[in-house]
């Protein structure tokens, strides 16, 4: 007879160890430099804790360092792959402290600009959800394909293809001419083509449903406490959209819906971008069939003699990836004495772990890709 | 090995007999050293060609002519590398893991038929050769993760282990159906029984029923078996990095690769020999034109099966590890269970036409059952409201 090991007791059940994992910051998911530190037994996710501040690089204090202008650019910095939705943010609180009215063409082009940077993020967002789930890029590089298209545009407005520094206070850098319209027409109608095909490949996968469905519910109570905002909400039953709420820009003379789920799961969140991104296409039909003429820009605003009375204020825009808010207080002086930032991926990375317990390891990473988080934004 | 043997024997009547024993001997080791290496590299220079092309984009064509010096060029790269060993790894176990890997990969290939009598060794127990030497990986890939002393290593290896000996089961039981039929366990045998009929095609035992079914499950079983996609769960790279192979870099990293490459290949190759008729095929039969008739035959089922295999990998996601076993034990088993009692139906059932309807009743009834108990993955229809 062989002594049992100390580990197996005698005729009991086998005692196992929890095994803790770093999982990041150099990991091919994480999307960046994130690091989730995982508890797990065996497969399974016992608790998680997200480590952030592997890309803190002071934005907001640099921002109180320099003037009102000139933090505009950092702010491309933020979420990269929205900077048009970014500078609108920041532009909107500047704008309502200074009291700073911004001509209609000007609306309008930030509308075109904030709804374009949406399309290509969302495309992005559920292409490397697919790759999370371990399509081998197939679906990533179709969406890129028609990224490519939306930040050449960019490109040939701005100048830059994702730092595209585009906005200014009391209106946008530059006039949109009729080839860059032309241009932009062709993108939106050529975008429910993509949709349609990427719809037929992926939506209705049968590995893609079982991987996605039922994985990750988010509660609709647990995302309203958590001050949850964006697409994440919504497909939690959020009816929450601050394109609605606020009706800031144009967005109020526009025609479109809000989709929001019910079950909260990955594969609701999945959902609710495709059909985000339909709707935003319906945005921009609209908005590049009216397009009025007029000045792009209300005042000149100079880089360093642009001084804002003192005060404080909040504002804030839907951004591709939820709530994002810029709270500046201004001394009166040419740069702001407090400039802080609400970054809808960070705040949506508070319920990761809440998401994740009970669920698998391979369960933790699509919903981390479900989340759509950039460190940029997070770790600021 | 007779028949190669008679086959030099009878073309090169005049040199003497010694070195047409010789000969005979040398011909099957220069095809599994030689030609089997070479279709690994070209296969890896195709799968990124092909995966290109599935995802827009060109693939590698830089080095030579449309790429084609690419693998030449990979290799050299791979070469050059540093091989990282970890300070805590168990040297000698992550020393040994990469060899082992390749070995059973190539040993497949003995009892691998390319053509009338081309068999390195024509075993009696081929097909259980075959099936227990592809096996033999499972045990590389542990040695592998544990060597490493790396948790995603460890979880890949315990994947690895899982995953290699849940998918024999269904691909052993879906191979046994053969081997009924056939009524021997040689591949060379196996080959000869679905040779004639119309034109060396329609006794392929694809085309039959339980053939078909088999065929399926085989596929699935071998996919699962060397890893590949969408049962790349022991590497995992967007969840494990690298699963059991994280902790390897140059060459010994290149040796898991071929490895894995190799095993594929391999299992492709008894796919073809069990269901596909091995060599068979119009214009294949003895003889030296016969001969290089029915290689190319094999090796274009081989290129077929490859490609296939490539196509599935740039399509689909990768399961999770409970469906995966779930799919193994739930779904596979039972319908190569089944498919076992279909052969018999097959054999005893005398008018052909009866065993046809009968077997294809049977099959397509517990297909449906099982579609049925297994109903986890449906699309629910799900109501987004617009506010």
């Amino acid at each position: 007879m062989i002594a049992a090991p100390s580990t197996i007791p005698a005729g009991g059940a086998i005692t196992t160890q929890l095994l803790e994992i770093s999982i990041g910051p150099q990991h091919p998911s994480t999307h960046g430099v994130f690091r989730m530190d995982v508890v797990l037994d065996g497969e399974v996710v016992r608790a998680l804790k997200p480590v952030v501040g592997y890309l803190h690089r002071n934005h907001e204090q640099l921002a109180e360092k320099m003037s009102w202008l000139g933090s505009m650019p950092y702010t491309d910095r933020l979420d990269y792959f929205n900077s048009m939705s970014n500078n609108w943010a920041y532009a909107l609180a500047v704008e309502k402290l200074a009291g700073i009215k911004v001509p209609e063409r000007a609306e309008y082009i930030r509308v075109i600009m904030a709804e374009l940077s949406r399309l290509q993020n969302h495309a992005s967002a559920i292409g490397f959800l697919l790759q999370d789930c371990g399509a081998w890029g197939t679906p990533l590089l179709y969406a890129f394909k028609e990224r490519e298209k939306i930040l050449d545009f960019f490109e040939t407005v701005s100048g830059s293809r994702m730092m595209c520094n585009y906005f200014r206070f009391g209106g946008v850098r530059v006039d949109l001419n009729d080839e860059m319209l032309a241009m932009a027409r062709k993108i939106v109608a050529e975008f429910p083509k993509f949709l349609d095909e990427f719809e037929k490949l992926m939506t209705t996968n049968e590995v893609v449903l079982a991987r996605c469905q039922r994985v990750g519910i988010l509660p609709k109570e647990l995302a309203i406490a958590g001050s949850i905002s964006g697409p994440v909400a919504r497909a939690s039953g959020v009816e929450y959209d601050i394109r609605k709420v606020d009706k800031y820009g144009v967005y109020g003379q526009l025609e479109f819906g809000v989709p929001v789920g019910a079950v909260g799961d990955v594969y609701d969140r999945y959902y609710i971008r495709v059909l985000e991104m339909r709707e935003s296409v319906k945005i921009l039909q609209q908005v590049l069939r009216d397009i009025p003429a007029g000045p792009v820009q209300a005042v000149e605003v100079k880089l360093r003699g642009f001084k804002i009375p003192a005060g404080d204020g909040y504002g804030r825009v839907e951004g591709a990836k939820g709530e994002l808010g810029f709270y500046l207080v201004s001394e009166g002086g040419p740069k702001p004495y407090r400039y802080h930032i609400r970054p809808p991926s960070f705040i949506n990375l508070t319920v990761l772990e809440d998401m994740c317990v009970g669920h698998k390891v391979a369960d933790a990473i699509i919903i981390l890709g479900s989340i759509d988080i950039v460190l940029g934004e997070v770790d600021r | 090995m007779e028949t190669i043997y008679q086959l030099l024997h009878v073309t090169f009547a005049n040199v003497p007999a010694w070195t047409v024993q010789v000969a005979a001997f040398l011909i099957p080791i220069a095809f599994i050293f030689g030609v089997y290496p070479a279709i690994f590299a070209l296969t890896t220079l195709v799968e990124r060609k092909a995966l290109g092309r599935i995802q827009n984009r060109y693939g590698p064509n830089r080095v030579g002519i449309f790429g084609v010096l690419q693998p030449l060029a990979d290799g050299l790269k791979i070469l050059l590398k540093e091989d990282i060993v970890p300070r805590v790894a168990d040297k000698f176990t992550h020393f040994l893991a990469p060899v082992l890997i390749v070995v059973p990969g190539l040993l497949v290939y003995l009892v691998v038929p390319v053509a009338p009598g081309m068999v390195a060794v024509d075993l009696k127990i081929g097909v259980l050769f075959a099936l227990a030497v592809g096996t033999m990986s499972a045990i590389a890939l542990f040695m592998a993760g544990w060597a490493s002393r790396n948790k995603f290593s460890l979880l890949g290896a315990v994947r690895a282990v899982a995953q290699v000996v849940s998918y024999e089961v269904p691909t052993v039981m879906a191979g046994v159906a053969v081997i009924m039929a056939a009524g021997t366990l040689s591949t060379l045998t196996i080959v000869q029984r679905q040779g004639g009929g119309i034109l060396n095609i329609s006794n392929w035992y694809v085309f039959r029923p339980w053939g078909l079914v088999g065929f399926v499950l085989f596929v699935i079983g071998g996919l699962a078996e060397s890893a590949r996609c969408p049962f790349d769960l022991p590497e995992a790279e967007s969840e494990l990095i690298g699963g059991y192979h994280t902790e390897y870099s140059g060459f010994k990293f290149a040796l898991f690769q071929m490895g894995e490459y190799l095993a594929g290949m391999a299992m492709a190759g008894v796919t073809v020999t069990l269901f596909l008729g091995g060599y068979m095929g119009p214009g294949s039969g003895p003889g030296l034109v016969g001969s290089l008739i029915a290689m190319l035959w094999f090796f274009s089922k081989l290129a077929g099966m490859i490609m296939l295999n490539i196509w599935i990998r740039g399509t689909w996601p990768r399961l999770r590890v409970d469906q995966l076993m779930g799919f193994a034990w739930k779904v596979l088993l039972p319908l190569a269970l089944v498919n076992i009692v279909a052969v018999g139906f097959w054999h005893f059932l005398t008018p052909r036409p009866l065993a046809w309807v009968v077997t294809t009743g049977w099959l397509v009834i517990w297909f449906l059952v099982l579609t049925k108990c297994n109903a986890s993955a449906i699309l629910e229809k799900r109501e987004y409201r617009y506010v």
